[in-house]
């Protein structure tokens, strides 16, 4: 039992954070039919600005922008008393973080899909391997190939629960955050106007533009959205598991490409669900059969969902027009 | 009977010329380092060209072809490292003794790995575009994380001692042979309804191609093709890993045939080749060469998205200006008088 609790909370934490990376990919695919392999790369370039942003913050940071580490920082919200880590710093880090990759995440678009949006969607698939690769391979220049370890932000505690098993404040923070900025998401697409807009745009993107929405403009915001929650996903891993390397995207990203798959792709909330069934699964593969299938499992699972029902959990099967 | 004739003297000029090209390498006039090269460039010929039946004529997108060409790599060297060694030795232990084993691995390769195609194809074709692209992405990893896990062949670690016996003449006469196949395929009826299926799936069905079937089988041959090149591969360094066989060996095979053109034979071998010296052409850049390369790939993509031999087929296009001059020739053939005269002429 306890071991199933425990597998239970990892599962539901490291899921979430496959929420967030698969709702990046759900949405791109909403708007523009498109699978977006860099999606998983943003995910690491958001890791790595946290890790280089965290290094220059801390209460460093504080004093640097002239403030008084005292008033700056919340002393020990979360067990803490030091005076570096703390929930504040995690946050601001996050938040610039995503900041960084939003402006990514629209630079892409603009540069590299926005040019071949006319050619067939094969084409655009490549450009987006190409993409992929020139982020891995330039994370590996820029930022080093060895893997770097993310500062602790704050202090983590762990806390035990009943029935034997142990919740990490991290793994906490990660839920809340996490589910803040799924609200937060589900209030742009379906309570303001450009997230009409956005939803129009991926029911039909031709009849959008005819209705007077500037298109361009949309998908771009759909990227910047998609890459700002990635960057967030990147720095609350970091939080969770510190090491972070230029090629941790990969699987990751493909993972979270399957939650978004099985959820139903385009389908927002499906993105959520897919996730965390996703994150579920994989550990209680992990605590009951064997850790080294792992990897394997997110993809029986995608094979199966696809054979059985493609559309995925909660989407809906569209009619082929001829 | 003299088309046969002409067929067979051409592949004995083939084979005469390879073979001779193979005892120049043997002498060690050539760097090792080029002929390595060469032969490596022979190996992606293989698995571009047969991607591109399936992708470039079938028009099914399919992202899993390394996963193929690993469990035909996996399964011949299992074969050559239990019973290859001692059969090759059993019949004398040379070349005749190597042909054989060689031969056997190479037909069991490519039979097992089309079985997988088979296993994967039939329940993934019925799904369309994006979502079969998925699923074979979705095979390779699969079986990437199966070969972690067998010991038999090693797991992680790597499967070592396979025997190197892989010379120049052999890659290139299963290049050839892949080559004629998928040439002779595509211009067959066969091929005719592969590619019909590639324009438009739903009018293919609609004229009496059993389209499910056609692709399954395009699947399966383009799948033993792959698991030939992965025979080859397996006996080249002796050596395997998982790890070599990961999606991004699956997209390395996609970008040629895509940089080559889809559809085209021609275009996948010239980007077979391209693919594989142009890495080691760009070595003296060091660490920024797989930048440079993948933003040739997105440049690419942006300025010739169609490839650079683009949906110009060569061979079509040359039989095209044959037909044209010919026609030119014996005048027009549309009034029934003309065409009777060609007839004549012909007997």
């Amino acid at each position: 039992m306890s071991t199933f609790l425990q597998q239970l909370i990892n599962g539901v934490s490291l899921g979430a954070i496959y929420s967030l990376i698969a709702l990046g990919y759900t949405m791109v695919y909403g708007v523009l039919k498109l699978i977006n392999f860099a999606h998983g790369d943003v995910y690491m370039v958001g890791a790595f600005m946290g890790f280089y942003l965290a290094n220059g913050i801390g209460a460093r940071g504080a004093q640097m922008i002239g403030m008084n580490p005292e008033g700056f920082v919340a002393r020990g919200l979360l067990g803490g008393g030091t005076m570096e880590p703390s929930l504040i710093t995690a946050l601001v880090v996050m938040l610039l973080a995503m900041a960084i990759c939003a402006a990514l995440g629209v630079i892409i678009e603009r540069f590299a899909y926005r040019p071949v949006r006319k050619y067939s969607r094969l084409t655009a698939l490549i450009t987006a391997i190409g993409v992929s690769l020139l982020l891995e391979n330039g994370g590996q220049v820029l930022f080093g190939a060895e893997p770097k370890f993310f500062p602790e932000l704050f202090t983590k505690r762990n806390i035990d629960l009943v029935g034997g098993a142990s919740i990490n404040s991290a793994d906490i923070i990660v839920l809340i955050i996490a589910l803040a900025l799924m609200v937060a998401l589900q209030l742009i697409v379906f309570r303001t106007k450009t997230g009409r807009a956005m939803r129009a745009v991926s029911f039909n993107l031709q009849s959008a533009k005819l209705m007077g929405i500037n298109t361009d403009r949309i998908i771009a915001f759909t990227f910047a959205l998609g890459s700002a929650l990635a960057a967030a996903a990147g720095v609350l891993v970091a939080i969770r598991i510190p090491r972070i390397d230029p090629l941790m995207g990969i699987l990751v990203g493909l993972k979270a490409f399957v939650a978004a798959v099985l959820g139903g792709i385009g389908n927002i909330p499906g993105a959520m669900l897919g996730g965390l069934l996703i994150g579920i699964t994989e550990t209680m593969v992990v605590g009951y059969l064997s850790p080294t299938y792992k990897d394997a499992v997110a993809f029986a699972i995608l094979i199966l969902i696809l054979l059985f029902r493609p559309s995925g959990l909660l989407g809906t099967v569209a009619q082929e027009k001829v | 009977m003299p088309r046969l004739l002409r067929n067979l003297i051409i592949a004995v000029v083939v084979l005469a010329v390879l073979y001779g090209l193979d005892l120049v390498f043997q002498a060690r006039l050539i760097s090792p380092y080029y002929i390595r090269i060469l032969m490596l460039s022979g190996i992606s010929i293989t698995l571009a060209v047969s991607l591109n039946l399936i992708n470039g004529f079938t028009g099914q997108f399919s992202i899993g072809h390394a996963g193929f060409m690993a469990v035909g790599a996996y399964s011949s060297a299992y074969f050559s490292v239990n019973y290859g060694v001692s059969l090759a030795n059993s019949l004398g232990g040379g070349t005749l003794g190597w042909v054989v084993a060689l031969t056997l691995a190479t037909v069991i390769g490519a039979i097992v790995a089309g079985v997988a195609g088979l296993v994967v194809g039939i329940p993934s074709l019925r799904l369309k575009g994006d979502y079969l692209a998925i699923v074979t992405l979705g095979f390779g990893q699969i079986i990437v994380v199966f070969l972690n896990n067998i010991q038999a062949v090693g797991g992680a670690r790597g499967y070592s001692g396979i025997p190197i016996v892989q010379r120049f003449f052999w890659i290139f006469l299963v290049a050839v042979l892949t080559i004629v196949i998928v040439y002779n395929m595509v211009n067959s009826a066969f091929g005719r309804a592969l590619i019909s299926i590639r324009e438009d799936e739903l009018a293919a069905e609609a004229m009496g191609v059993n389209t499910t079937r056609y692709k399954v089988m395009a699947f399966v041959i383009s799948s033993a093709m792959a698991g030939a090149g992965g025979v080859l591969l397996a006996h080249f360094d002796g050596y395997l890993n998982p790890k070599s066989f990961e999606f991004i060996k699956s997209f390395e095979i996609l970008i040629m045939i895509i940089l080559g053109g889809l559809g085209s034979i021609v275009g996948s071998v010239l980007g077979a080749v391209l693919l594989t010296v142009l890495p080691e052409g760009l070595r003296s850049f060091a660490e920024y060469r797989m930048v440079i390369y993948s933003l040739l790939l997105i440049i690419l993509m942006i300025t010739r998205p169609q490839g650079l031999l683009g949906s110009t087929n060569v061979f079509k296009g040359w039989k095209k200006k044959y037909r044209r001059l010919t026609e030119s020739a014996g005048g027009s053939a549309v009034t029934p008088g003309t065409t009777e005269v060609r007839s004549t002429d012909e007997r």
